[in-house]
Protein backbone atom coordinates (compact mmCIF):
# COMPACT_ATOMS: atom_id res chain seq x y z
CA UNK A 1 0.00 0.00 0.00
CA UNK A 2 3.07 2.24 0.78
CA UNK A 3 4.73 2.21 -2.26
CA UNK A 4 1.82 2.70 -4.36
CA UNK A 5 0.84 5.60 -2.46
CA UNK A 6 4.83 6.72 -3.09
CA UNK A 7 4.95 5.90 -6.12
CA UNK A 8 1.23 8.34 -7.14
CA UNK A 9 3.39 10.61 -4.91
CA UNK A 10 2.35 14.75 -6.80
CA UNK A 11 6.08 15.57 -7.80
CA UNK A 12 4.96 18.98 -5.75
CA UNK A 13 4.52 18.55 -2.85
CA UNK A 14 7.53 16.28 -2.85
CA UNK A 15 10.18 17.81 -0.85
CA UNK A 16 7.99 17.65 2.31
CA UNK A 17 7.03 14.19 1.95
CA UNK A 18 8.07 11.99 4.31
CA UNK A 19 8.96 8.38 2.12
CA UNK A 20 7.59 5.35 3.40
CA UNK A 21 9.43 4.45 6.37
CA UNK A 22 8.73 7.84 7.83
CA UNK A 23 5.12 6.80 7.67
CA UNK A 24 4.98 6.78 11.46
CA UNK A 25 4.74 10.56 11.33
CA UNK A 26 1.31 11.71 11.10
CA UNK A 27 0.37 13.82 7.55
CA UNK A 28 -2.10 15.47 9.96
CA UNK A 29 -1.85 16.18 13.22
CA UNK A 30 -4.16 17.80 15.70
CA UNK A 31 -2.99 18.74 18.84
CA UNK A 32 -5.67 19.60 21.47
CA UNK A 33 -7.49 22.30 19.28
CA UNK A 34 -10.00 24.67 19.91
CA UNK A 35 -11.71 27.19 17.80
CA UNK A 36 -13.79 29.94 18.75
CA UNK A 37 -15.30 32.39 15.71
CA UNK A 38 -14.14 35.31 17.41
CA UNK A 39 -12.64 36.69 20.75
CA UNK A 40 -15.52 37.45 21.82
CA UNK A 41 -17.20 34.12 21.69
CA UNK A 42 -13.83 32.80 22.76
CA UNK A 43 -14.08 35.26 26.16
CA UNK A 44 -17.73 33.75 27.03
CA UNK A 45 -16.43 29.71 26.11
CA UNK A 46 -18.61 29.66 23.40
CA UNK A 47 -16.41 27.46 21.13
CA UNK A 48 -17.73 25.68 17.83
CA UNK A 49 -14.92 22.44 18.75
CA UNK A 50 -13.38 21.56 21.62
CA UNK A 51 -10.48 20.06 22.27
CA UNK A 52 -10.12 18.05 19.06
CA UNK A 53 -6.68 15.63 18.87
CA UNK A 54 -6.36 13.12 16.13
CA UNK A 55 -3.57 11.65 14.26
CA UNK A 56 -4.20 10.75 10.64
CA UNK A 57 -1.68 8.52 8.48
CA UNK A 58 -0.53 9.49 4.79
CA UNK A 59 -2.48 8.30 2.47
CA UNK A 60 -5.54 7.99 4.75
CA UNK A 61 -9.10 8.17 4.26
CA UNK A 62 -11.54 9.23 7.50
CA UNK A 63 -14.90 10.28 7.43
CA UNK A 64 -16.52 12.90 10.31
CA UNK A 65 -19.84 11.90 11.09
CA UNK A 66 -21.90 13.33 13.58
CA UNK A 67 -25.52 15.51 14.12
CA UNK A 68 -26.05 18.60 11.47
CA UNK A 69 -24.29 21.78 12.97
CA UNK A 70 -22.24 19.89 15.36
CA UNK A 71 -18.56 21.80 14.16
CA UNK A 72 -17.95 19.28 11.05
CA UNK A 73 -17.31 21.87 8.61
CA UNK A 74 -15.16 23.77 11.38
CA UNK A 75 -13.05 20.95 11.72
CA UNK A 76 -12.29 21.61 7.54
CA UNK A 77 -12.15 25.19 7.82
CA UNK A 78 -9.28 24.29 11.15
CA UNK A 79 -7.44 21.44 8.64
CA UNK A 80 -7.56 24.00 5.52
CA UNK A 81 -6.23 26.74 7.48
CA UNK A 82 -8.97 29.19 6.50
CA UNK A 83 -9.51 29.75 10.60
CA UNK A 84 -7.21 29.64 12.94
CA UNK A 85 -7.31 27.34 16.04
CA UNK A 86 -7.86 29.96 19.06
CA UNK A 87 -6.24 27.00 21.14
CA UNK A 88 -3.84 24.11 20.28
CA UNK A 89 -2.06 23.46 17.14
CA UNK A 90 -3.02 21.97 13.80
CA UNK A 91 0.16 20.52 11.66
CA UNK A 92 0.33 18.61 8.13
CA UNK A 93 2.98 17.26 7.11
CA UNK A 94 4.56 18.02 10.00
CA UNK A 95 4.60 21.69 9.26
CA UNK A 96 2.40 24.06 11.50
CA UNK A 97 -0.76 25.51 9.95
CA UNK A 98 -0.42 29.28 9.95
CA UNK A 99 -2.57 30.68 6.67
CA UNK A 100 -4.68 29.01 3.88
CA UNK A 101 -2.77 25.72 2.60
CA UNK A 102 -1.94 25.75 -0.82
CA UNK A 103 -2.63 23.26 -3.29
CA UNK A 104 -5.08 21.36 -1.12
CA UNK A 105 -8.19 19.89 -2.87
CA UNK A 106 -12.07 20.56 -1.76
CA UNK A 107 -15.47 19.82 -2.83
CA UNK A 108 -18.58 20.86 -1.13
CA UNK A 109 -22.26 19.88 -1.50
CA UNK A 110 -23.03 22.57 -4.49
CA UNK A 111 -20.45 21.49 -7.09
CA UNK A 112 -19.28 25.48 -7.06
CA UNK A 113 -18.76 25.13 -10.85
CA UNK A 114 -18.28 28.41 -13.08
CA UNK A 115 -21.00 28.85 -15.32
CA UNK A 116 -18.93 30.21 -17.88
CA UNK A 117 -16.65 27.87 -18.26
CA UNK A 118 -17.05 24.48 -19.82
CA UNK A 119 -16.25 20.98 -18.30
CA UNK A 120 -12.79 21.15 -19.15
CA UNK A 121 -12.35 24.44 -18.16
CA UNK A 122 -13.57 24.22 -14.77
CA UNK A 123 -11.72 20.97 -13.88
CA UNK A 124 -8.24 23.20 -15.30
CA UNK A 125 -8.97 25.81 -13.05
CA UNK A 126 -6.86 25.07 -10.19
CA UNK A 127 -4.11 24.24 -12.96
CA UNK A 128 -4.29 28.05 -13.96
CA UNK A 129 -3.76 28.71 -9.88
CA UNK A 130 -1.39 26.23 -8.46
CA UNK A 131 2.69 26.28 -9.00
CA UNK A 132 4.41 24.82 -10.80
CA UNK A 133 1.98 24.24 -13.55
CA UNK A 134 0.56 27.75 -13.05
CA UNK A 135 4.00 28.95 -15.01
CA UNK A 136 3.95 25.93 -17.32
CA UNK A 137 0.69 25.80 -18.51
CA UNK A 138 1.38 27.36 -21.62
CA UNK A 139 4.20 25.83 -22.34
CA UNK A 140 2.24 22.20 -21.69
CA UNK A 141 -0.97 23.18 -22.20
CA UNK A 142 -1.98 20.25 -24.07
CA UNK A 143 -0.41 17.47 -22.00
CA UNK A 144 -2.94 19.00 -19.08
CA UNK A 145 -6.03 18.80 -21.04
CA UNK A 146 -5.01 15.56 -21.95
CA UNK A 147 -5.12 14.84 -18.42
CA UNK A 148 -7.87 16.30 -17.22
CA UNK A 149 -9.80 14.20 -19.85
CA UNK A 150 -8.30 11.35 -18.64
CA UNK A 151 -9.50 12.44 -14.95
CA UNK A 152 -13.06 13.07 -16.56
CA UNK A 153 -12.91 9.72 -18.36
CA UNK A 154 -12.63 8.03 -15.04
CA UNK A 155 -14.93 9.77 -13.50
CA UNK A 156 -17.48 8.69 -16.60
CA UNK A 157 -17.67 12.26 -17.84
CA UNK A 158 -16.06 11.31 -21.35
CA UNK A 159 -18.00 12.83 -24.03
CA UNK A 160 -18.83 15.91 -21.60
CA UNK A 161 -15.71 18.02 -21.45
CA UNK A 162 -17.66 21.11 -23.62
CA UNK A 163 -20.91 20.83 -22.51
CA UNK A 164 -21.57 23.81 -20.03
CA UNK A 165 -22.65 23.04 -16.05
CA UNK A 166 -26.29 23.93 -16.16
CA UNK A 167 -25.55 21.46 -19.52
CA UNK A 168 -25.08 18.37 -16.77
CA UNK A 169 -27.47 16.79 -14.07
CA UNK A 170 -26.49 17.45 -10.22
CA UNK A 171 -24.49 14.03 -10.08
CA UNK A 172 -22.57 14.70 -13.39
CA UNK A 173 -21.85 18.43 -12.02
CA UNK A 174 -20.29 16.96 -8.75
CA UNK A 175 -18.29 14.33 -10.42
CA UNK A 176 -16.50 17.49 -12.60
CA UNK A 177 -15.83 19.09 -9.20
CA UNK A 178 -14.65 16.19 -7.85
CA UNK A 179 -11.75 16.01 -10.80
CA UNK A 180 -11.70 20.14 -10.23
CA UNK A 181 -10.58 19.35 -6.59
CA UNK A 182 -8.10 16.08 -7.54
CA UNK A 183 -6.70 17.97 -10.91
CA UNK A 184 -3.45 18.83 -9.75
CA UNK A 185 -2.44 16.04 -7.64
CA UNK A 186 -2.97 17.51 -3.98
CA UNK A 187 -2.14 15.70 -1.16
CA UNK A 188 -5.10 16.61 0.68
CA UNK A 189 -8.38 15.96 -0.48
CA UNK A 190 -11.30 17.66 1.73
CA UNK A 191 -14.81 17.04 0.93
CA UNK A 192 -17.40 18.89 2.88
CA UNK A 193 -20.90 16.50 1.95
CA UNK A 194 -20.13 16.15 -1.57
CA UNK A 195 -22.92 13.82 -2.38
CA UNK A 196 -25.85 15.05 0.40
CA UNK A 197 -27.78 17.11 -2.81
CA UNK A 198 -27.86 13.57 -4.23
CA UNK A 199 -30.35 10.68 -5.28
CA UNK A 200 -29.42 7.44 -3.39
CA UNK A 201 -28.57 5.59 -6.96
CA UNK A 202 -26.01 8.87 -8.24
CA UNK A 203 -24.56 9.06 -4.20
CA UNK A 204 -23.36 5.03 -4.45
CA UNK A 205 -22.19 5.20 -7.67
CA UNK A 206 -20.07 8.49 -6.79
CA UNK A 207 -18.72 6.56 -3.56
CA UNK A 208 -17.21 3.83 -5.82
CA UNK A 209 -15.93 6.89 -8.12
CA UNK A 210 -14.21 8.28 -5.45
CA UNK A 211 -12.93 4.72 -4.08
CA UNK A 212 -11.50 3.86 -7.20
CA UNK A 213 -9.52 7.46 -7.50
CA UNK A 214 -8.48 7.54 -3.86
CA UNK A 215 -7.29 3.93 -4.44
CA UNK A 216 -5.17 4.29 -7.36
CA UNK A 217 -3.87 7.96 -5.88
CA UNK A 218 -3.80 7.36 -2.07
CA UNK A 219 -4.23 11.14 -1.24
CA UNK A 220 -5.27 11.99 1.97
CA UNK A 221 -9.00 12.28 2.44
CA UNK A 222 -11.16 13.68 5.32
CA UNK A 223 -14.58 13.24 4.64
CA UNK A 224 -17.05 15.32 6.38
CA UNK A 225 -20.65 13.66 6.10
CA UNK A 226 -23.78 12.65 7.83
CA UNK A 227 -24.20 9.41 5.92
CA UNK A 228 -22.71 6.63 8.49
CA UNK A 229 -22.93 4.21 5.54
CA UNK A 230 -20.98 6.49 3.43
CA UNK A 231 -18.48 6.99 6.10
CA UNK A 232 -17.84 3.06 6.48
CA UNK A 233 -17.54 2.55 2.73
CA UNK A 234 -15.19 4.57 2.08
CA UNK A 235 -13.09 5.62 5.29
CA UNK A 236 -9.88 3.66 7.34
CA UNK A 237 -11.30 5.61 10.37
CA UNK A 238 -14.45 7.47 11.23
CA UNK A 239 -14.80 10.05 13.96
CA UNK A 240 -17.70 10.90 15.64
CA UNK A 241 -17.96 14.37 16.66
CA UNK A 242 -20.75 15.58 19.25
CA UNK A 243 -23.40 18.04 19.44
CA UNK A 244 -21.59 22.04 19.18
CA UNK A 245 -19.62 22.47 21.11
CA UNK A 246 -17.96 19.86 18.49
CA UNK A 247 -16.01 16.87 20.45
CA UNK A 248 -14.86 14.07 19.14
CA UNK A 249 -16.61 11.60 20.81
CA UNK A 250 -15.59 8.25 19.28
CA UNK A 251 -12.60 6.92 16.90
CA UNK A 252 -13.74 4.13 14.94
CA UNK A 253 -11.41 1.94 12.98
CA UNK A 254 -12.91 0.60 9.73
CA UNK A 255 -11.16 -2.87 9.12
CA UNK A 256 -13.22 -4.26 6.62
CA UNK A 257 -11.47 -5.43 3.79
CA UNK A 258 -10.57 -3.57 0.54
CA UNK A 259 -10.91 -2.93 -2.08
CA UNK A 260 -14.55 -2.52 -1.29
CA UNK A 261 -17.71 -3.15 -2.80
CA UNK A 262 -20.94 -2.18 -2.64
CA UNK A 263 -22.11 -5.43 -1.83
CA UNK A 264 -20.21 -4.97 0.80
CA UNK A 265 -22.68 -2.55 2.49
CA UNK A 266 -25.60 -5.56 2.60
CA UNK A 267 -23.41 -7.13 5.27
CA UNK A 268 -23.25 -8.07 8.74
CA UNK A 269 -19.78 -6.88 9.81
CA UNK A 270 -21.09 -3.53 8.16
CA UNK A 271 -24.42 -3.54 8.98
CA UNK A 272 -22.69 -3.56 12.81
CA UNK A 273 -20.11 -1.31 12.50
CA UNK A 274 -22.55 1.51 10.96
CA UNK A 275 -24.73 0.96 14.00
CA UNK A 276 -22.08 0.86 16.98
CA UNK A 277 -21.53 4.39 15.28
CA UNK A 278 -25.73 5.06 14.96
CA UNK A 279 -25.52 4.24 18.75
CA UNK A 280 -23.06 6.45 19.46
CA UNK A 281 -24.77 9.36 17.97
CA UNK A 282 -28.15 8.72 19.13
CA UNK A 283 -26.34 9.13 22.34
CA UNK A 284 -25.31 12.33 21.98
CA UNK A 285 -28.91 13.22 20.85
CA UNK A 286 -29.94 12.41 24.01
CA UNK A 287 -28.01 14.65 26.08
CA UNK B 1 -46.54 21.22 -35.48
CA UNK B 2 -45.33 22.45 -32.15
CA UNK B 3 -42.30 23.93 -33.99
CA UNK B 4 -43.41 25.91 -36.96
CA UNK B 5 -45.99 27.53 -34.44
CA UNK B 6 -43.31 28.55 -32.02
CA UNK B 7 -41.67 29.83 -34.88
CA UNK B 8 -44.44 31.77 -36.01
CA UNK B 9 -45.08 32.92 -32.66
CA UNK B 10 -41.34 34.55 -32.33
CA UNK B 11 -42.13 36.16 -36.06
CA UNK B 12 -45.39 37.86 -34.41
CA UNK B 13 -43.18 38.75 -31.73
CA UNK B 14 -40.54 40.55 -33.88
CA UNK B 15 -43.02 42.09 -35.89
CA UNK B 16 -45.60 42.98 -32.82
CA UNK B 17 -43.59 46.63 -31.69
CA UNK B 18 -43.21 47.63 -35.39
CA UNK B 19 -47.10 46.75 -35.29
CA UNK B 20 -47.72 49.00 -31.90
CA UNK B 21 -45.80 52.03 -33.23
CA UNK B 22 -47.68 52.02 -36.66
CA UNK B 23 -51.09 52.16 -34.65
CA UNK B 24 -49.92 54.32 -32.04
CA UNK B 25 -48.78 56.76 -35.56
CA UNK B 26 -51.73 56.46 -36.81
CA UNK B 27 -54.29 57.17 -33.91
CA UNK B 28 -51.78 60.41 -33.33
CA UNK B 29 -52.40 61.30 -36.89
CA UNK B 30 -56.04 60.68 -37.14
CA UNK B 31 -56.71 62.28 -33.52
CA UNK B 32 -54.98 65.31 -34.46
CA UNK B 33 -56.86 65.93 -38.49
CA UNK B 34 -60.34 64.07 -36.56
CA UNK B 35 -59.95 66.90 -33.92
CA UNK B 36 -58.00 69.54 -35.92
CA UNK B 37 -55.65 69.66 -33.27
CA UNK B 38 -52.81 72.62 -34.59
CA UNK B 39 -49.23 71.58 -35.03
CA UNK B 40 -48.44 74.11 -32.24
CA UNK B 41 -49.74 72.31 -29.20
CA UNK B 42 -49.38 68.93 -31.08
CA UNK B 43 -47.76 68.11 -34.40
CA UNK B 44 -49.03 65.26 -36.64
CA UNK B 45 -46.53 62.38 -37.01
CA UNK B 46 -46.40 63.40 -40.54
CA UNK B 47 -45.34 67.09 -39.97
CA UNK B 48 -42.54 65.69 -37.89
CA UNK B 49 -41.15 64.30 -40.12
CA UNK B 50 -42.06 66.60 -42.65
CA UNK B 51 -39.83 69.03 -40.68
CA UNK B 52 -36.98 65.91 -40.21
CA UNK B 53 -36.42 65.97 -44.04
CA UNK B 54 -36.81 69.96 -44.36
CA UNK B 55 -33.90 70.51 -41.40
CA UNK B 56 -32.50 66.93 -41.96
CA UNK B 57 -29.08 68.75 -42.16
CA UNK B 58 -29.22 71.03 -39.06
CA UNK B 59 -30.73 68.16 -36.75
CA UNK B 60 -28.21 65.91 -38.23
CA UNK B 61 -25.14 68.16 -37.18
CA UNK B 62 -26.91 68.73 -33.49
CA UNK B 63 -27.62 64.96 -33.28
CA UNK B 64 -23.67 64.37 -33.99
CA UNK B 65 -22.83 66.71 -31.18
CA UNK B 66 -24.89 65.48 -28.65
CA UNK B 67 -23.74 61.63 -29.94
CA UNK B 68 -20.37 62.27 -29.44
CA UNK B 69 -20.76 64.36 -25.85
CA UNK B 70 -22.79 61.34 -24.95
CA UNK B 71 -20.67 58.96 -25.76
CA UNK B 72 -17.52 60.00 -24.48
CA UNK B 73 -19.34 60.90 -21.33
CA UNK B 74 -20.39 57.19 -21.62
CA UNK B 75 -16.77 56.26 -21.66
CA UNK B 76 -15.57 58.27 -18.79
CA UNK B 77 -18.97 56.98 -16.72
CA UNK B 78 -17.80 52.98 -17.84
CA UNK B 79 -14.11 53.94 -16.83
CA UNK B 80 -15.12 55.21 -13.22
CA UNK B 81 -17.53 53.34 -12.78
CA UNK B 82 -16.06 49.82 -12.98
CA UNK B 83 -12.94 51.37 -11.17
CA UNK B 84 -15.25 52.16 -8.39
CA UNK B 85 -16.87 49.10 -8.35
CA UNK B 86 -14.02 47.10 -7.99
CA UNK B 87 -12.87 49.21 -5.23
CA UNK B 88 -16.43 49.20 -3.88
CA UNK B 89 -16.76 45.04 -4.26
CA UNK B 90 -13.15 43.99 -3.04
CA UNK B 91 -13.46 45.81 0.13
CA UNK B 92 -16.39 45.38 2.92
CA UNK B 93 -15.32 48.25 4.52
CA UNK B 94 -14.69 50.56 1.35
CA UNK B 95 -18.20 49.04 0.45
CA UNK B 96 -19.86 50.00 3.91
CA UNK B 97 -18.04 53.09 4.22
CA UNK B 98 -19.06 54.85 0.10
CA UNK B 99 -22.41 53.14 -0.07
CA UNK B 100 -24.66 55.72 1.81
CA UNK B 101 -22.69 58.40 0.30
CA UNK B 102 -23.09 57.19 -3.25
CA UNK B 103 -26.72 56.44 -2.70
CA UNK B 104 -27.18 60.12 -1.30
CA UNK B 105 -25.48 61.65 -4.40
CA UNK B 106 -27.08 59.39 -6.94
CA UNK B 107 -30.79 60.85 -5.20
CA UNK B 108 -29.49 64.56 -6.05
CA UNK B 109 -31.43 65.86 -9.51
CA UNK B 110 -28.59 65.93 -11.83
CA UNK B 111 -30.01 68.93 -13.90
CA UNK B 112 -28.70 70.86 -10.85
CA UNK B 113 -25.64 70.86 -11.39
CA UNK B 114 -25.64 72.01 -15.02
CA UNK B 115 -25.32 75.74 -13.74
CA UNK B 116 -22.19 74.63 -11.34
CA UNK B 117 -20.61 72.78 -14.13
CA UNK B 118 -20.57 75.83 -16.47
CA UNK B 119 -19.01 77.75 -14.03
CA UNK B 120 -16.33 75.42 -13.75
CA UNK B 121 -15.79 74.34 -17.36
CA UNK B 122 -17.84 77.11 -19.76
CA UNK B 123 -20.74 76.68 -22.25
CA UNK B 124 -20.08 74.02 -24.25
CA UNK B 125 -19.28 70.26 -24.41
CA UNK B 126 -17.84 70.57 -21.11
CA UNK B 127 -20.93 70.59 -18.94
CA UNK B 128 -22.83 67.67 -21.22
CA UNK B 129 -20.06 65.47 -20.95
CA UNK B 130 -19.90 65.89 -17.31
CA UNK B 131 -23.69 65.74 -16.62
CA UNK B 132 -23.76 62.54 -18.76
CA UNK B 133 -20.95 61.19 -16.83
CA UNK B 134 -22.54 62.35 -13.52
CA UNK B 135 -26.52 60.59 -14.49
CA UNK B 136 -24.87 57.07 -15.69
CA UNK B 137 -21.62 56.10 -13.45
CA UNK B 138 -23.80 55.29 -10.90
CA UNK B 139 -25.46 52.09 -12.03
CA UNK B 140 -22.36 50.48 -13.46
CA UNK B 141 -20.74 50.82 -10.37
CA UNK B 142 -23.22 49.22 -7.88
CA UNK B 143 -23.73 46.63 -10.62
CA UNK B 144 -20.11 45.59 -10.24
CA UNK B 145 -19.81 45.94 -6.93
CA UNK B 146 -22.63 43.81 -6.15
CA UNK B 147 -21.33 41.07 -8.58
CA UNK B 148 -18.39 40.76 -6.99
CA UNK B 149 -19.41 41.01 -3.65
CA UNK B 150 -22.02 38.10 -3.62
CA UNK B 151 -19.25 36.00 -4.74
CA UNK B 152 -20.65 32.39 -3.18
CA UNK B 153 -18.03 31.91 -0.05
CA UNK B 154 -17.52 27.85 -0.46
CA UNK B 155 -16.30 29.19 -4.12
CA UNK B 156 -13.86 31.73 -2.55
CA UNK B 157 -12.85 28.59 0.17
CA UNK B 158 -12.10 26.48 -3.30
CA UNK B 159 -9.68 29.41 -4.48
CA UNK B 160 -8.08 30.51 -1.33
CA UNK B 161 -7.15 26.43 -0.13
CA UNK B 162 -5.65 26.59 -3.98
CA UNK B 163 -3.03 28.98 -2.71
CA UNK B 164 -4.96 31.73 -5.46
CA UNK B 165 -4.47 35.19 -4.56
CA UNK B 166 -7.08 38.20 -4.35
CA UNK B 167 -6.12 39.20 -7.97
CA UNK B 168 -6.40 35.42 -9.14
CA UNK B 169 -9.72 35.36 -7.70
CA UNK B 170 -10.76 38.50 -8.87
CA UNK B 171 -9.31 37.67 -12.95
CA UNK B 172 -10.69 34.27 -12.63
CA UNK B 173 -14.10 34.18 -10.84
CA UNK B 174 -14.97 38.18 -9.35
CA UNK B 175 -15.10 39.57 -13.25
CA UNK B 176 -16.50 37.02 -15.01
CA UNK B 177 -19.26 36.85 -12.61
CA UNK B 178 -19.69 40.53 -12.93
CA UNK B 179 -20.17 40.50 -16.45
CA UNK B 180 -23.89 39.71 -16.81
CA UNK B 181 -23.89 43.13 -13.98
CA UNK B 182 -21.99 44.75 -15.89
CA UNK B 183 -23.77 44.73 -19.05
CA UNK B 184 -27.26 44.73 -17.51
CA UNK B 185 -26.21 47.92 -16.01
CA UNK B 186 -25.07 49.39 -19.59
CA UNK B 187 -28.26 49.37 -21.14
CA UNK B 188 -29.62 51.22 -18.22
CA UNK B 189 -26.86 54.08 -18.46
CA UNK B 190 -26.75 54.25 -21.95
CA UNK B 191 -30.15 55.98 -22.00
CA UNK B 192 -29.47 57.87 -18.68
CA UNK B 193 -26.38 59.34 -20.04
CA UNK B 194 -28.73 60.87 -23.45
CA UNK B 195 -31.03 62.28 -20.72
CA UNK B 196 -27.68 64.13 -18.80
CA UNK B 197 -26.13 65.21 -22.39
CA UNK B 198 -29.86 66.66 -23.09
CA UNK B 199 -30.51 68.18 -20.16
CA UNK B 200 -27.44 70.01 -20.18
CA UNK B 201 -27.90 71.24 -23.67
CA UNK B 202 -30.58 72.70 -22.88
CA UNK B 203 -29.39 74.65 -20.27
CA UNK B 204 -25.94 75.33 -21.14
CA UNK B 205 -24.94 75.30 -24.80
CA UNK B 206 -25.48 76.40 -28.38
CA UNK B 207 -25.57 73.02 -30.28
CA UNK B 208 -26.51 69.46 -29.68
CA UNK B 209 -30.39 68.52 -30.08
CA UNK B 210 -30.85 69.74 -25.74
CA UNK B 211 -30.05 73.40 -27.60
CA UNK B 212 -32.36 72.61 -30.83
CA UNK B 213 -35.05 71.62 -28.67
CA UNK B 214 -35.19 74.98 -26.88
CA UNK B 215 -34.62 76.82 -29.79
CA UNK B 216 -37.24 75.49 -31.64
CA UNK B 217 -39.15 75.72 -28.54
CA UNK B 218 -38.70 79.15 -28.64
CA UNK B 219 -39.30 79.77 -31.83
CA UNK B 220 -42.38 77.84 -31.95
CA UNK B 221 -41.74 75.58 -34.27
CA UNK B 222 -42.64 72.41 -32.55
CA UNK B 223 -42.23 69.98 -35.16
CA UNK B 224 -38.97 70.77 -35.29
CA UNK B 225 -38.89 70.37 -31.41
CA UNK B 226 -40.56 66.83 -31.46
CA UNK B 227 -38.27 65.59 -34.41
CA UNK B 228 -35.12 66.73 -32.20
CA UNK B 229 -36.88 64.53 -29.29
CA UNK B 230 -37.44 61.69 -32.05
CA UNK B 231 -33.95 61.68 -33.03
CA UNK B 232 -32.83 61.23 -29.57
CA UNK B 233 -35.22 58.40 -29.03
CA UNK B 234 -33.76 56.81 -31.70
CA UNK B 235 -30.12 57.41 -30.73
CA UNK B 236 -30.67 55.99 -27.27
CA UNK B 237 -32.52 52.99 -28.34
CA UNK B 238 -29.82 52.08 -31.21
CA UNK B 239 -27.02 52.21 -28.88
CA UNK B 240 -29.41 50.35 -26.09
CA UNK B 241 -29.93 47.28 -28.53
CA UNK B 242 -26.37 47.67 -29.55
CA UNK B 243 -25.65 46.67 -25.99
CA UNK B 244 -28.19 44.16 -26.21
CA UNK B 245 -26.74 42.06 -28.59
CA UNK B 246 -22.87 42.59 -26.83
CA UNK B 247 -24.50 41.75 -23.84
CA UNK B 248 -25.84 38.46 -25.49
CA UNK B 249 -22.88 37.39 -26.88
CA UNK B 250 -20.13 38.06 -23.98
CA UNK B 251 -22.66 36.12 -21.25
CA UNK B 252 -24.56 34.06 -23.34
CA UNK B 253 -23.88 31.70 -20.29
CA UNK B 254 -25.90 33.87 -18.19
CA UNK B 255 -29.20 33.76 -20.51
CA UNK B 256 -29.58 30.12 -21.11
CA UNK B 257 -33.13 28.83 -22.04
Amino acid sequence: MMTRQAAFMPASGGSAAPAAPAAAEPFVDFNRVWLAYNDELAHKGEFAVEDISLQVAPGEFIAIVGPSGCGKSTFMKLATGLKPATRGIVKIAGQKVTGPLKQVGMAFQAPTLLPWRTTLDNVMLPLEIVEPYRSTLRARRDEYIERARKLLHTVGLAGYEDKYPWQLSGGMQQRASICRALIHEPRMLLLDEPFGALDAFTREELWCVLRDLWQAQRFNVILVTHDLREAVFLADTVYVMSQRPGRILMRKEIDLPRPRDLELTYTEPFADLVHVLREKIGHVRQH
Amino acid sequence: MMTLTSAQERRVQRVAPWLLLAAVLLLWQGACMAFGVSDFILPTPSAIVASLVEYAGVIAGHAWRTFWTTMVGFGVAIAVGVLLGLAMGSSRLLYAASYPLMTAFNALPKAAFVPILVVWFGLGAGPAILTAFLISFFPIMVNIATGLATLEPELEDVLRVLGAKRRDVLFKVGLPRAMPYFFASLKVAITLAFVGTTVSEMNAANEGIGYLLVSAGSAMKMPLAFAGLVVIAVMAMAMYELFAVVEKRMTGWAHRG
